[in-house]
């Protein structure tokens, strides 16, 4: 195991745009709202920025490839900016871009930035992508809800639970979010829900209805990072460092070999041990504090409770039934709304769940603010559940 | 050559949707009161992913059974009027879609009904004249006809195969007859979708009546036989009664007619005399003479008797198929899958289905014989085939053989029935199979409706239609996965349709 980046990194600044269908802003207007922020809240100005790592998922409908679209948005200094690409865990790989940049050393002071432009298609859902030209030939003709819906039968015919009991636990995984959402004015998805609502909504995909899949939503978030040092040196107070930065990535077993069942994640359950080993957690149930998850739709919050060895194998509908990841929960997940509510501009999102955990952190999350956290989780995926990319990022208080 | 020849397996398929003709005539008795009448039985439909390809290559793998070696067909020859493309050889498709082997003499045989007779008797000729020892030849039609003609109740969508060869022979040839005369009862111009009709009275009197006992007489003759001696009469007609007064006039006894299969899945095309020899194939009994008739810019006519052999085989043939049947009442679904309504695919139809010719080739036998690898070291088969195996234990790197799926049977690991993604029947099925001896794909399914599929499923594989892309005119095919019935009628959920 690398000696890892456990305390190295600082959090300096960060900001978020309001996340929702933003039929008033372009991608670059939504990446200035999140750098303004950004920018302020870490007190720099741009000449001190060394390096940059832009973060988007779908260039096909505007933001374009490359990393001109976030220099010339927000008029870098000529600097280094590099685009990442990471299905829709690509804000977490903006992070860890900077933040093994400042680790290294090679730069002082990184800004990463996510942003995502879906509204601008003329329909409702995932823009239609375009897959290359081998896979259109024999993969299944599907949509996201479709693919992430393959877990609940899977997870259904593994624990031996009846269509109903898994559909009232992922109800309930959406109520909470909704609740949630409810208090963030940033959320795309403000209503609360319930949990009849969710039962009877329409289908989406077998056995997703729609409030069981996340909104599709405009957004930009942003993150300043640097050295604990040099935050010290310009009198930050209550530092939250970078604990761990994980990331694991499918290499075809999932899809291709016969033991996987298709109930879980296989790139979670290792991205999560390492990232634990990292930050030097042992009891993940009771040491974090609080987490946001890839919510992309309510069963895959639900699997991932056990990938991140939260609750027990086959323990997460009776741990999501019992209100244990509800705001006033042991581990409140989703506090911010989630990708459910507070919306997934796929390029932005693991950088939005890193701002929910910053400014919980920091005790600056207002209405939502939970009591005295100390240690925050985001796990930010990519893909579909039968070949992913996993990022799991353990963020906490200095010195915790 | 000398000895004995003739046929030497049979398969059939016809599509598993049987449209109500009732349904069709209520809807437009409306504008055709007159057509009523003809509202009795059923029809066979394709689902919107078969055509006369996909058909072709279910008949050829009932014939075929599950072996994977098929390196025996050494002939190729596909009847067709409903040729999914004019230029690219549709039997090719088929060759690649069975993994027969690549030096195969292959082709289409097209623009006439008689495109199934004229290509069982070229087969019969290349056989005889020592060319080939084992041919295969396949018919199939999937015929397009107007709203409100009388085509669309007469005609159905089937397909039926058939070997040719000199060992096992289960149904010696006697000998044929062929007469080719431009008799334009219908026609079809080149690009046109539609055929032209002209008056049945005529069809019936110049056509059946004159030209068919002419082919049928020089087919008697060849063979040695009189008229009295035939024991099964199979001549394809929607005219009411025709076949029975051409044997009349032959000296075929009445009761030697066979059935037309009209009230059961309707005249499918250039493919139904071979469909309907596949049917008398499967009710012969040893030592009975079978004379397969059929009228077409003249007209073909052929003798086959059935050996001890008959009871030997095992495909499914035009009875196993006829009896996997779905009722189905909807004729707006009808219209639909055969694109005579023009209806709002929405936006996420507009994606572009531009296939890469570069990658289909690159890819042939896992494209289209559905084809994968098995790693030599560990034995671990898996799909697609790489140069590093998928083993988690033992990333073997270029020990990959080619490994084939399509006859294998699967179970399903996980699923989803998805209203979002554009269908031309929603809601799109697809899943993990979890393949009998290792591997898995993630894939299609099809024929099914919703609260029918569930995780444990046990599923087999069918070729079918992937894409259609109408900008360029071309058709994606691949595999996909539908229930093994007996099975799937017990797993039935019983989960009300959404």
């Amino acid at each position: 195991m690398a000696r890892g980046i456990k305390d190295k990194v600082a959090i300096l600044g960060m900001g978020c745009s309001k996340f929702g269908e933003r039929w008033d802003a372009g991608p670059e207007e939504l990446m200035v709202e999140a750098y303004l922020e950004a920018m302020q809240d870490a007190g720099i100005e741009p000449t001190q920025l060394d390096a940059a790592w832009f973060s988007t998922h779908i260039d096909e409908i505007g933001t374009g490839k490359g990393g001109t679209p976030l220099s010339v948005a927000l008029r870098l200094p000529n600097i280094a900016v590099t685009r990442v690409e990471n299905f829709c865990a690509s804000g977490s790989e903006a992070l860890r871009g900077a933040v093994y940049a400042v680790a290294s050393g090679a730069a002082d002071i990184a800004l990463a930035l996510g942003c995502e432009k879906l509204k601008d298609t003329g329909y409702g859902g995932l823009p239609v992508g375009n897959p290359g030209t081998l896979s259109p030939q024999w993969a299944p003709n599907g949509s996201a809800p479709g693919n992430f819906a393959q877990l609940a039968s899977a997870y259904r015919a593994k624990h031996g639970i009846s269509k109903e009991d898994l559909k009232r636990a992922i109800a309930h995984v959406s109520v909470k979010s909704h609740a949630n959402g409810s208090k963030n004015e940033k959320a795309h998805l403000r209503n609360q829900i319930t949990e009849d609502q969710a039962l009877n909504a329409p289908m989406i995909a077998e056995p997703l209805g729609l409030f069981d899949c996340c909104g599709v939503s405009d957004g930009a978030a942003a993150a300043v990072v640097t050295t604990p040092e040099i935050a010290k040196a310009m009198g930050k107070k209550d530092l939250v460092t970078i604990k761990a930065m994980q990331l694991s990535v499918s290499n075809g077993m999932e899809a291709q070999h016969n033991s996987w069942d298709g109930s879980y994640f296989h790139t979670a359950r290792i991205a999560a041990k390492k990232a634990y080993n990292e930050a030097g957690i042992e009891k993940p149930r009771e040491e974090v504090s609080m987490m946001e998850v890839h919510d992309c739709f309510s069963v895959t919050e639900l699997v991932t409770m056990e990938d991140l060895f939260i609750s027990p194998e086959g323990g997460a509908v009776k741990d999501v039934m019992d209100g244990f990841y509800d705001s006033d929960g042991k581990v409140p997940c989703q506090i911010d709304g989630g990708l459910k509510c507070f919306g997934h501009p796929i390029g932005a999102s693991g950088l939005r769940m890193a701002y929910e955990m910053y400014l919980q952190l920091q005790g600056r999350a207002g209405e939502r603010q939970l009591p005295n956290p100390k240690i925050g989780l985001t796990h930010n995926l990519g893909g579909s559940p039968s070949q992913n990319v996993c990022s799991v990022t353990i963020v906490g208080a200095e010195g915790v | 050559m000398s000895g004995e020849f003739g046929l030497t397996a049979y398969g059939g398929y016809i599509p598993r949707l049987r449209l109500q003709r009732k349904s069709i005539t209520t809807a437009n008795a409306w504008v055709a009161p007159n057509l009523m009448g003809k509202g009795k039985g059923e029809r066979s439909m394709c689902n919107w992913d078969e055509d006369a390809l996909t058909m072709a290559v279910e008949a050829a793998r009932d014939l075929l059974g599950p072996d994977d070696d098929r390196s025996h067909i050494d002939t190729l020859y596909f009847g067709s009027t409903t040729l999914p493309f004019a230029d690219r050889l549709n039997a090719g498709v088929i060759s690649g879609a069975l993994t027969l082997d690549r030096h195969v003499q292959a082709a289409d045989i097209s623009s006439s009904q008689r495109a199934g007779t004229s290509a069982l008797l070229q087969a019969l000729h290349a056989v005889k004249a020592g060319a080939s020892k084992n041919a295969l030849v396949v018919a199939s039609d999937k015929r397009k006809a107007r709203a409100v003609s009388t085509q669309e109740l007469d005609f159905g969508d089937g397909a039926a195969a058939l070997s040719v060869g000199t060992e096992n022979v289960i149904a010696t040839y006697l000998g044929g007859g062929a007469l080719t005369v431009d008799f334009v009862d219908h026609f079809r111009g080149a690009g046109e979708e539609f055929d032209y009709n002209w008056e049945e009275r005529w069809i019936r009197d110049e056509g059946y009546m004159k030209l068919v006992p002419q082919a049928v007489s020089e087919a008697l003759s060849n063979a040695g036989l009189k008229a009295e001696e035939i024991d099964h009469f199979i001549l394809p007609c929607t005219l009411a009664k025709a076949p029975q007064a051409v044997a009349k006039k032959l000296g075929i006894a009445p009761e030697k007619v066979r059935d037309t299969l009209a009230a059961q899945c309707g005249e499918t095309g250039a493919a139904h005399s071979l469909v309907m020899l596949v049917h008398a194939l499967q009710e012969a009994k040893p030592g009975e003479k079978i004379l397969v008739a059929q009228f077409g810019a003249g007209a073909d006519a052929l003798i086959f008797q059935a050996t001890d052999k008959i009871s030997s085989v095992k495909a499914k043939g035009i009875l196993g198929a006829l009896s996997d049947r779905q009722e189905e009442t909807n004729y707006m679904k009808f219209l639909t899958f055969n694109g005579l309504v023009e209806w709002e695919k929405g936006m996420r139809a507009e994606q572009d289905k531009k296939t890469a010719l570069t990658t289909l080739y690159r890819n042939e036998d896992m494209l289209l014989g559905l084809v994968g690898g098995r790693c030599t070291e560990t034995g671990v088969v898996q799909f697609p085939r790489a140069r590093i195996s998928v083993s988690p234990n033992n990333p073997a790197v270029d020990s990959q053989e080619p490994y084939k799926f399509a006859e294998r049977k699967a179970k399903i690991l996980s699923w989803s029935a998805d209203y979002l993604t554009f269908s031309m029947a929603p809601p799109n099925h697809y899943g993990m199979m979890d393949f009998e001896g290792g591997g898995r794909i993630y894939m299609d399914i099809t024929d099914v409706a919703p609260g029918e599929v569930d995780s444990g499923m046990e599923m087999r594989m069918v070729f079918r239609i992937k894409d259609v892309d109408e900008k360029r005119g071309f058709k994606r095919y691949f595999w996909k996965a539908v229930p093994v019935r007996s099975s799937a009628s017990n797993q039935a959920t019983g989960q009300a349709a959404e």
